[in-house]
């Protein structure tokens, strides 16, 4: 450990704002894009679902039509 | 002996890898981040002349060796996609694009952070910086140009032929600090018989670089999935898979 307390490692030496600045941005834009990455999984799959169900209907509204 | 890739070529099967990989990517993105980055905050040795705002440099350096290196492999994935004509090489290309845009943000901003303390300046116009922007720029580029096509098979070869020329960029930023006088340090660890780093501080580097590495190809695992799925909409294995996904949510 190279700070002999919790204090003196949160202002890094008087740089608290610069190093905190980096982790920070850089921890939040990597979240950022696992979570923007997931969610479009999800949405996407949904997108499948709703055309299935909408190719299903159309198919049922053809069918009805033409008895 | 190339034999055994071409399985891979196949959407469904790159789907199915893509999903055995992501658990090991992930476990090991997290577990070298957690030990790498607190070792370099709070136990690597102080730097005698940066002291503390030189901890900047466990995620500036990763994150820029990885924004070049992602770059290089996008472009491979494209002479891929355009010598085999590989749908699934352009997926990935197309998959990779935005993680390394992030890489090159977190590389510039990190670097401005550091760069404010040290220099007195966010940013200056020089050889480094500038071709590290262009490189965003290029990403930015390959995935705009990708979005303006509406046949995704034409937008790949497209955003391909650009990820290929924009290589040129790669040699320019890394030689960048040797061609140039500039304000920017030299290479660190890339000098392996001199390295001009002690082995308390390159230890945490090395891991968080490793760690970073292992990051991106994880996030490219899930996004790669994510393309898949966008072009085998219509797919039968899609829709089964989309709709037991649901399925076991619901239950």
């Amino acid at each position: 450990m190279q700070f002999d307390s919790f204090s003196s490692f949160l202002s890094m030496g008087g740089y608290a704002f610069y190093v905190w600045l980096s982790f920070g941005v850089t921890g939040g834009a990597m979240i950022f894009l696992v979570l923007q990455s997931y969610f479009q999984h999800k949405s996407l799959l949904n997108t499948v679902v709703v055309e299935q169900a909408r190719k299903a209907r159309v198919k049922k509204a053809r069918e009805n039509a033409s008895m | 002996m190339w034999k055994w890739l071409h399985p891979y070529a196949k959407t469904e099967e790159a789907y199915r890898l893509c999903i055995t990989l992501q658990p090991w990517f992930w476990m090991g993105a997290i577990v070298c981040l957690l030990i790498g980055t607190p070792w370099g905050l709070a136990f690597a040795p102080q730097d005698y002349q940066q002291g503390d705002s030189f901890r900047i440099i466990y995620i500036h350096v990763p994150s820029a060796i990885l924004s070049m290196g992602t770059y290089v492999a996008m472009a491979v994935a494209a002479l891929i996609g355009m010598v085999w004509q590989w749908r699934t090489a352009y997926m990935t290309m197309i998959a990779m694009a935005p993680v390394g845009a992030v890489m090159t943000f977190i590389a510039l901003f990190t670097g401005a952070a550091w760069g404010k303390p040290m220099w007195g300046a966010w940013w200056v116009w020089d050889a480094r910086l500038t071709s590290e922007l262009i490189l965003l720029f290029l990403y930015i580029g390959v995935i705009a140009l990708y979005g303006a096509f509406e046949d995704k098979q034409q937008g790949g070869k497209a955003a391909g032929v650009m990820a290929l020329v924009g290589v040129v960029n790669i040699p320019i930023i890394h030689y960048s600090v040797e061609w140039w006088n500039t304000l920017h340090q030299g290479a660190t660890i890339s000098k392996f018989d001199n390295p001009s780093i002690a082995p308390e501080m390159l230890w945490p580097l090395l891991i968080n670089l490793l760690g970073f590495a292992l990051f991106i190809a994880a996030v490219t695992t899930v996004r790669l999935r994510n393309e898949i799925i966008r072009r085998e909409l219509h797919r039968p294995w899609v829709q089964a898979l989309a709709t037991t996904y649901f399925e076991n949510k619901r239950t």
